[in-house]
């Protein structure tokens, strides 16, 4: 797997999207860091920049990767290799490249800016994590639709509306839930919505870190009463692991009875 | 020696193979024929173990090799479309293949060959149609296994490059090596061919020699043979 794994990473970190990518999230530092000077809040505008982008790119390139790679799929199929080995080091190799562009490309102004030992370290490290574990998620997601749509169309059409769902319109139906079952007690609803999300987790995992309670919202105040912010914060870290863990099983499934 | 026993595979409502019950022995060029659809590549990736099959058995050398990996490694597969990942070099596609099977290789002499000597540093994905399947062709070849699965090796060859597949394909039948081709292009199946296995509906139609076919179908030129099998058919 680890072969595999090595080519698609240098196979990918080497195309021009990667540095684009990359490009973007260091331009993006420097901009908030040096016109802001105040490193949280220029933490909690990439949170929510990052919430959103990262998801979005993990899978847009995740459903691309998956079918612009398929004849080589094919040709290592023929090689004496299994199948679970094939798939998850492309898949290793997309999610290792795709983050480390967002951690180079955010790590390297905050180096500059001076961020290691101040403060402000462990909710930047935070965030990286966070933004990491999101394109793995992602991505892992865009290569189940992927496996279980041969037309390429509909496949990214899918991974499309996922994205928009999660980070959009979850966001909206859980809002008019709130509305409409105003009368009852919904705290363990909204609780468990939000572990459904991984975009939300995101968030209130972020969002507990920095202590800003105002910004946390209903579930990320439902969240902290419940667990407490340690525990609050292990408990959404293991979720979100476990939203990473379930589409990599996914994967090895359907790619042991695919056809090609 | 291939055996194939009551292979059945459907995609959807769709039939492609049918119990279909198949006998390749050892050492030869066989070409698998059939028109188009008629479930020639859905048969040599069952071999091959990139489809899935609803039933039936295969075995290669009397070893099962449904969900087995291993054996692959005593295959040389040509894919139909050559695409490879566009941002590696020629030479770094290479050298992933060869790391992948960790077997001697005669790459320089088909490199030499093919006259690919300047394209090694060249991406795949600024790569001609015919360079390309040149590059497959090298990938395919380098390796000394003793199954060599071939689908649609022709397309996109100029005529030199096509004068070297035939040569190279003689040379391993010479190796007493078990070819398997599938093609369209009947001047070539009638040159190298030693037998034929044409598949139609899903089924062996036919398997034998040119000779034989040209016999049982009463035509003697063998495009015609193949055109009465299908006209009787589908008459």
């Amino acid at each position: 797997m680890l072969k595999i794994m090595k080519y698609s990473f240098f196979d990918l970190i080497r195309s021009r999207w990667s540095f684009v990518y990359f490009g973007f999230y260091f331009l993006l530092g420097m901009t908030l860091l040096f016109l802001n000077n105040d490193v949280s809040k220029a933490i909690i505008t990439m949170m929510n920049i990052i919430v959103v982008l990262t998801p979005l790119i993990g899978t847009i390139f995740g459903v691309m990767y998956y079918y612009n790679s398929k004849e080589f799929t094919e040709l290592l199929m023929a090689q004496p290799l299994k199948r679970s080995t094939i798939f998850l080091g492309q898949y290793f190799g997309l999610a290792l490249s795709l983050a480390g562009s967002l951690v180079l490309g955010l790590g390297i102004p905050f180096a500059i800016y001076g961020v290691v030992g101040s403060a402000a370290l462990l909710s930047f490290a935070l965030l990286l994590a966070v933004g990491a574990l999101l394109t793995f998620i992602f991505v892992a997601l865009a290569y189940n639709i992927g496996l279980a749509n041969d037309n390429k169309i509909k496949g990214f059409g899918i991974a499309i509306l996922m994205w928009l769902f999660l980070a959009v319109v979850y966001d909206g139906i859980f809002l008019i839930s709130l509305f409409v079952f105003d009368d009852y007690p919904i705290d363990k609803f909204s609780l468990i919505a939000s572990t459904l999300n991984p975009i939300d987790l995101s968030r209130i995992l972020i969002i507990l870190e920095l202590d800003i309670s105002v910004l946390l919202g209903y579930t990320g105040a439902v969240f902290q009463q419940f667990f407490g912010t340690s525990l609050g914060m292990i408990a959404s870290f293991g979720l979100l692991f476990t939203w990473v863990a379930l589409p990599i099983g996914l994967i090895v499934r359907q790619a042991k009875r695919k056809d090609f | 020696m291939i055996r194939v026993e009551g292979l059945k595979k459907s995609f959807g409502k769709l039939t492609v193979l049918d119990n279909l019950d198949l006998k390749i022995e050892k050492g030869g060029i066989f070409v698998i024929l059939g028109p188009n659809g008629s479930g020639k590549t859905t048969l040599i990736k069952s071999v091959l173990g990139m489809v899935v099959p609803n039933a039936g058995n295969i075995s290669i050398d009397n070893q099962p090799i449904l969900k087995e990996w291993q054996y692959r490694g005593n295959i040389d597969y040509l894919p139909q479309i050559a695409n490879f990942p566009s941002n590696l070099s020629v030479s770094e596609l290479l050298k992933l293949v060869k790391e992948l099977r960790d077997k001697p290789t005669r790459d320089q002499e088909l490199i030499a060959l093919f006259g690919l000597e300047p394209f090694l540093d060249k991406k795949l994905g600024n790569l001609s149609g015919g360079t390309k399947q040149k590059v497959n062709l090298m990938l395919t070849f380098m390796f000394n296994s003793p199954l060599v699965i071939l689908d649609e090796p022709t397309s996109g060859l100029d005529p030199i490059a096509m004068l070297h597949l035939k040569e190279l394909i003689r040379a391993e039948k010479e190796n007493g090596k078990t070819v398997l081709i599938t093609t369209h292009i009947m001047s070539f199946v009638e040159e190298i061919a030693d037998e034929i296995v044409f598949l139609l509906d899903g089924k062996i139609y036919f398997k034998g020699s040119i000779q034989e076919l040209q016999q049982m179908t009463g035509q003697v030129d063998f495009e015609h043979a193949i055109a009465a099998i299908l006209r009787r058919e589908h008459a």
